[in-house]
């Protein structure tokens, strides 16, 4: 039957290994009802941009706790803005200080969240956020 | 409005290659949305060019892995590439993790590839539902190789002959894989057998069973008989990608024997009529069941089976009769 389907990236790029919480993502998501791409360790955002684009994914998760989201992940939504996929959303999650937050949304990331934030307000964010593409 | 042979914007995209167009046609094709099947109408005329590479063999084979390599032998060879990898979608919530890209994702940036990962949202034997309208998007993208990655069932996955032009099976030694590859009915449908991680112990074994195995065989048809070929450890990329190479060359090879002996024809044949059991299954039978469950006749008629007033087979002669006029 026809339905639209979601679809969601969960990425981690740049250098960091801590893929613990990327991975119960994953899970979750996938027991939530959505197919999931995990893209693994170590993504350049051109290749996290690209992969998101093949994969034609509604929603692209960031994950990063190395401390270098403040570059990576603002250029993930322009290298998606680029390719014409401006209208993948995009959010966040790692080790991500409080002041560093404006600056995300205001590149475009629709929201962050940080150790201590449960899987049920990640859903739910998703949930009432994400709709099925046009 | 553009008529039927003249090329819509979105088609003359997807022929283009660009890969936005491609990939939400095959998402509108996975989710069955009418237009997607209208456009598929249209490019189907375009399609045929492409070769059709299956792979398949049990869990953690090292299929994935694989494919990555397979991607490289044949870019070195300057074919463009299209891959299309299937993992299952659980049964119990719908949702899927497709894992086998996170082994692809150094091509990402290669426009020269296309990697698309499907889960099998339900489909038996291997593959999802999708597969073959996606091989089609690929093939009028221009791909010149497409590599089509089963689900690793281990056993019944033989729903990819219907789909590639050359089927690999790949083997693990000290798996049991020889008996279950028999049982599977799976040393019928290989076209080149691979025995991967041969740093594994067992693997000259394995390679002799199967050698003994194909020499039982009465005959090939079109005297292809399928080789057997060892693929190194992929920690040793040297003789890895040395062994994948002489793989990307057998592939090449059985295709031009597919070609010379006419048995492409054949296969084409034989996937055309797939494809037209299947739109036909999707033309009349679904319709039907919809109506049915819609109309709350599906509800009905389970409530009488249940208290034994019918059967099903009987009820499926009067629904046929009904509609078959
Ligand atoms: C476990 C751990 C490790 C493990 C990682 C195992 C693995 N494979 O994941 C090991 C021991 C390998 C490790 C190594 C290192 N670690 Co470490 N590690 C941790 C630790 C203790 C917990 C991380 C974790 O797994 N949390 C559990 C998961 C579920 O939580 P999470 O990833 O944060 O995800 C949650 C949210 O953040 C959010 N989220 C995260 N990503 C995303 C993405 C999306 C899309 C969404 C919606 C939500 C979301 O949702 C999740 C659920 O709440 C943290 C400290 C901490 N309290 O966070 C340090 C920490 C991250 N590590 C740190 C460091 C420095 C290192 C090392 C560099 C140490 C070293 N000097 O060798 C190495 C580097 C490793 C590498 N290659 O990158 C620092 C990072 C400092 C910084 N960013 O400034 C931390 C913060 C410790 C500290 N306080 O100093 N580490
Ligand atoms: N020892 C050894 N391990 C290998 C080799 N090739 C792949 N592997 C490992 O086998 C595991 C599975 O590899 P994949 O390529 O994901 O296997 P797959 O058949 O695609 O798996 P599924 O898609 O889940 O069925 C990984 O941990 C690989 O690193 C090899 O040549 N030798
Ligand atoms: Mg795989």
């Amino acid at each position: 039957m026809a339905e639209k389907r979601i679809r969601i990236m969960v990425a981690k790029p740049g250098l960091d290994g801590h893929d613990r919480g990327a991975r119960i993502l994953a899970r979750a998501f996938r027991d939530a009802g959505y197919e999931v791409i995990y893209t693994g360790c170590h993504q350049t955002p051109e290749q996290i941009a690209s992969a998101a684009v093949q994969e034609d994914v509604d929603l692209v998760g960031l994950s990063c706790l190395s401390g270098a989201h403040g570059y990576l992940f603002p250029r993930v939504v322009e290298l998606l803005k680029e390719k014409g996929a401006d209208d993948i959303t995009v959010i966040g999650g790692g080790i991500i200080p409080d002041q560093d937050f404006q600056k995300l949304y205001d590149a475009g990331i629709k929201e962050i969240f940080t150790p201590g934030a449960t899987l049920d307000s990640i859903l739910d964010w998703i949930k009432n956020n994400l709709k099925p593409r046009d | 409005m553009s008529n039927n042979t003249e090329d819509t914007e979105q088609i003359k995209k997807i022929k283009a290659g660009d890969v936005r167009t491609a990939s939400r046609l095959i998402r509108n094709l996975e989710d069955e949305l009418p237009e997607a099947k209208t456009t598929l109408k249209r490019i189907f005329l375009h399609t045929g060019k492409a070769h059709v590479v299956g792979i398949t063999g049990s869990p953690g084979a090292g299929k994935s892995t694989l494919v990555d390599a397979m991607i490289s032998a044949f870019r070195k060879k300057e074919k463009t590439v299209g891959v299309l990898a299937v993992d299952p979608t659980s049964p119990f919530t719908g949702g899927a993790i497709l894992g086998d890209r996170i082994r692809m994702q150094r091509h990402a940036e290669d426009a020269g590839v296309f990697v698309r990962s499907l889960a099998t949202r339900g489909a038996l034997g291997g593959l999802s539902k999708a597969v073959g309208d996606a091989v089609h998007v690929l093939d009028v993208m221009g791909k010149d190789m497409i590599l089509i990655e089963t689900v690793g069932t281990g056993q019944q996955e033989v729903e990819i002959i219907n789909h590639s032009h050359t089927v690999i099976v790949v083997l693990v030694p000290g798996m049991g894989d020889e008996i279950q590859a028999i049982k599977a009915g799976i040393m019928e449908i290989a076209d080149i057998f691979v025995i991967n991680k041969a740093d594994r112990d067992g693997s000259n074994q394995l390679a002799n069973e199967l050698m003994s195995m194909l020499n039982m065989a009465p005959a090939f048809p079109g005297g292809w008989r399928p080789p057997v070929i060892k693929i190194g450890s992929c920690f040793e990329p040297q003789t890895f990608n040395q062994s994948v190479d002489e793989l990307a060359t057998a592939i090449a090879d059985h295709y031009r024997c597919l070609e010379e002996t006419g048995l492409l024809g054949d296969r084409m044949k034989r996937k055309a009529m797939v494809e037209i059991g299947e739109a036909l299954r999707d033309a009349i039978l679904t319709p039907v069941l919809r109506e049915m469950t819609e109309s709350g006749e599906m509800d009905a008629i389970a409530e009488r089976i249940l208290k034994r007033e019918s059967d099903p087979y009987t009820i499926a002669e009067e629904v046929a009769g009904r509609y078959l006029k």
